[in-house]
């Protein structure tokens, strides 16, 4: 089947009319538009008529109780899940719903999970090497050697995300701050438009939340980024817009200060998480 | 050269180093020293660590699978002893019609079965190339089949031990019957000569040893570089993260598949060096038991080092020879009480015991003072 479905694939037989950049339609400004998205999971509505739109190069903070949908949204992005109805695009150009994971993901989604999952065993140099965009079937990888802007690629994720100094060290060894750093490092190598981020300082120190803030705005504006986070001092901390989700719908968008002040939000989920605090 | 890159490496270096020692010595032992001096080495000697060597060979060929890939094969002895057959085919074919029945083209076994003439799957062997073409070609097929079969079905971990040990099970089975027509439980035996050479000779037998010891260096070498390169990486995270692997768009069945085809081609000429040097390949050498000491060999060596491998299956070996030369019944129980003591003392082997230390001393020297604490 997938060999007809290779053979049948006119626009790939001339290798040099594919384009060469990446292929995402941002002209008319967002990256990501979702429109009334609803996903049923035995009845029960995960995602309501959910309209979502991110511009190219901003930095989104998504919030909301638990069970709002947030990681329900993230899997829909991914086409891990397909919703009931709906619309989901990538740029103007790329309907995600007719997409699958591996394709949604070489158009440059990157998705960084919860838990942060790295390779123990390898360094850090090599856990970016073997996330970098490459030919990835086993004969070239057996005869790979880094070139020299790929090594390029590597030091300046490396500078970025500060695990320079923890370069040949075994990931096994890095704090569990510096793995989720090193686990958005392995997702740069691939050079994402658009960076989905769950829960990115869950567990982590003061310090660690610093810096992973930093490291967050300041990828902003070359990728687009989403953050889904808890932690409402580092929204606070990063956020130039947040999105509320509630019951599987856009509750308040806004600002900070804006989304704060929201009788409703405070309602549903900030008046919770501040006497919590 | 590609293959050449691991020598870049202090332990390749040593290794290769130790073993071109190892030969050299032994050869100048065995011709030089003469007979009777305390420290000759005598022919059955020579024989007996060429034999050890094919065992090396094998252990190196389940380390790249088990210590790299993850995958706890308990059936490599199938790919050895297939290795070993084709060899032992060849050299059935080389006796001619000095066997005892006289017959010029059909091996004993098959006269005695009153067969009138060869299978198909035995034509071809006669000639030296087509047969160590075979040794390597016919392990790597079974792997291929096999294992694109039980990747593509994501079967791993236990269940995949369970199957390697049953497809070795079987095997055994099938070759002892007679109709299949590889020598029934006798298997395959009185081999004369290879490649013109007379193999109950001493000089044959050093030659078998000191081809032995290269093939054991040049599938080391081999192993190192895959395992040194991008593909290696890609293994051990396979090994430790198989999901995620997959999620950085690497294709881990094809991967998994490439090495465990190269590792049953490495055992299949394990095999093939260890027939000529025993004289006689029979289905034994297929029990489940045989492929679950391999393991053991590795495990006390030190899994994912490869040396490590040649050093377990050395030790492990050269005890068994001399335990079962003393009290035959304790070896069993030696091998429990070593697997044991390993496990406890040294829980990565005897290998442990290098890392640590080198381990160590990079440790040393990779502490800059003042460096920056992240954390």
């Amino acid at each position: 089947m997938s060999l007809i479905k290779s053979l049948s694939q006119r626009d790939r037989v001339f290798d040099f009319m594919a384009p060469a950049e990446s292929p995402v339609d941002v002209r008319h400004g967002p990256i990501l538009y979702m429109e009334d998205v609803t996903v049923s999971f035995d009845g029960f509505k995960a995602i309501n008529d959910l309209n979502l739109t991110v511009d190219d190069g901003e930095l989104r903070c998504i919030i909301g109780p638990n069970g709002a949908g947030k990681t329900t949204m993230m899997d829909i992005i991914t086409g891990k899940t397909r919703p009931d109805q709906g619309k989901v695009w990538f740029g103007a150009r790329h309907n995600l719903l007719t997409m699958n994971e591996p394709d949604i993901a070489a158009l440059g989604i990157g998705r960084k999970f919860q838990k942060p999952t790295v390779f123990e065993a390898l360094s850090v140099f090599e856990n970016l090497e073997l996330a970098m965009t490459a030919d990835k079937r086993v004969l070239p990888t057996l005869f790979a050697r880094l070139e020299g802007p790929a090594r390029e690629r590597i030091d300046e994720v490396l500078e970025m995300t500060g695990l320079a100094e923890q370069r040949r060290r075994p990931a096994g060894v890095l704090s569990h701050g510096q793995k989720q750093w090193l686990e958005i490092g392995m997702l740069l190598m691939q050079r994402p438009r658009l960076l989905l981020v769950d829960e990115p300082v869950a567990g982590m120190t003061e310090q660690e939340m610093e810096r992973t803030a930093e490291l967050l705005t300041g990828l902003a504006g070359k990728q687009s980024v989403v953050v889904v986070e808890h932690d409402m001092g580092f929204v606070r901390s990063i956020a130039r817009k947040v999105t509320v989700l509630h019951q599987g719908s856009v509750l308040a968008e806004g600002s900070m200060d804006q989304v704060q002040n929201d009788p409703r939000v405070i309602e549903v989920y900030l008046g919770e998480s501040e006497e919590a605090a | 050269m590609w293959l050449m890159q691991p020598f870049n490496e202090r332990s390749t270096q040593l290794f290769i180093g130790v073993l071109l020692a190892a030969m050299t010595l032994v050869t100048l032992l065995h011709v030089v020293v003469p007979a009777g001096h305390p420290l000759h080495v005598n022919a059955y000697t020579v024989n007996l660590f060429g034999k050890y060597l094919s065992y090396a060979l094998l252990a190196v060929a389940v380390d790249l699978v088990w210590g790299y890939l993850g995958i706890l094969s308990l059936g490599h002895g199938a790919f050895f002893a297939i290795g070993g057959y084709a060899m032992g085919m060849y050299l059935m074919r080389q006796i001619g019609d000095r066997g005892t029945y006289g017959d010029p083209v059909l091996p004993d076994f098959m006269v005695f079965l009153s067969w009138e003439s060869l299978p198909w799957y035995w034509l071809g062997f006669d000639m030296a190339w087509f047969a160590f073409l075979m040794v390597l070609l016919a392990p790597g097929a079974l792997a291929l089949v096999f294992g694109f079969l039980a990747f593509r079905s994501r079967v791993t971990g236990v269940y995949l031990s369970i199957i390697t040990q049953a497809l070795t099970f079987a095997l055994m089975l099938a070759f002892y019957r007679n109709e299949m027509g590889f020598g029934g439980s006798d298997g395959l035996t009185d081999f004369r000569d290879i490649l013109g050479f007379n193999l109950r000779s001493n000089e044959t037998r050093l030659g078998l040893f000191l081809a032995t010891g290269v093939a054991l260096g040049a599938g080391y070498l081999l192993c190192r570089a895959i395992v040194g390169s991008k593909l290696g990486r890609v293994c051990v995270a396979t090994r430790d993260a198989e999901a995620r692997t997959r999620f950085l768009g690497y294709r881990v069945e094809r991967f998994q598949l490439f090495v465990f085809v190269v590792s049953a081609m490495l055992a299949g000429l394990a095999g093939a060096l260890y027939v000529p040097q025993v004289g006689i390949i029979n289905p034994s050498e297929f029990s489940p038991i045989f492929s679950i000491e391999i393991v053991l060999w590795v495990a006390l060596g030190g899994r994912a080092t490869l040396y490590g491998a040649v050093i377990g299956a050395i030790l492990v070996n050269y005890a068994k020879t001399v335990f079962t030369g003393v009290m035959p019944d304790a070896w069993l129980f030696a091998l429990g009480a070593m697997f044991v003591l390993v496990t406890v003392f040294l829980p990565k082997g005897v290998a442990g015991l290098f890392a640590y230390r080198l381990k160590r001393r990079r440790d040393h020297s990779d502490a800059t003072p003042g460096q920056e604490v992240t954390s």
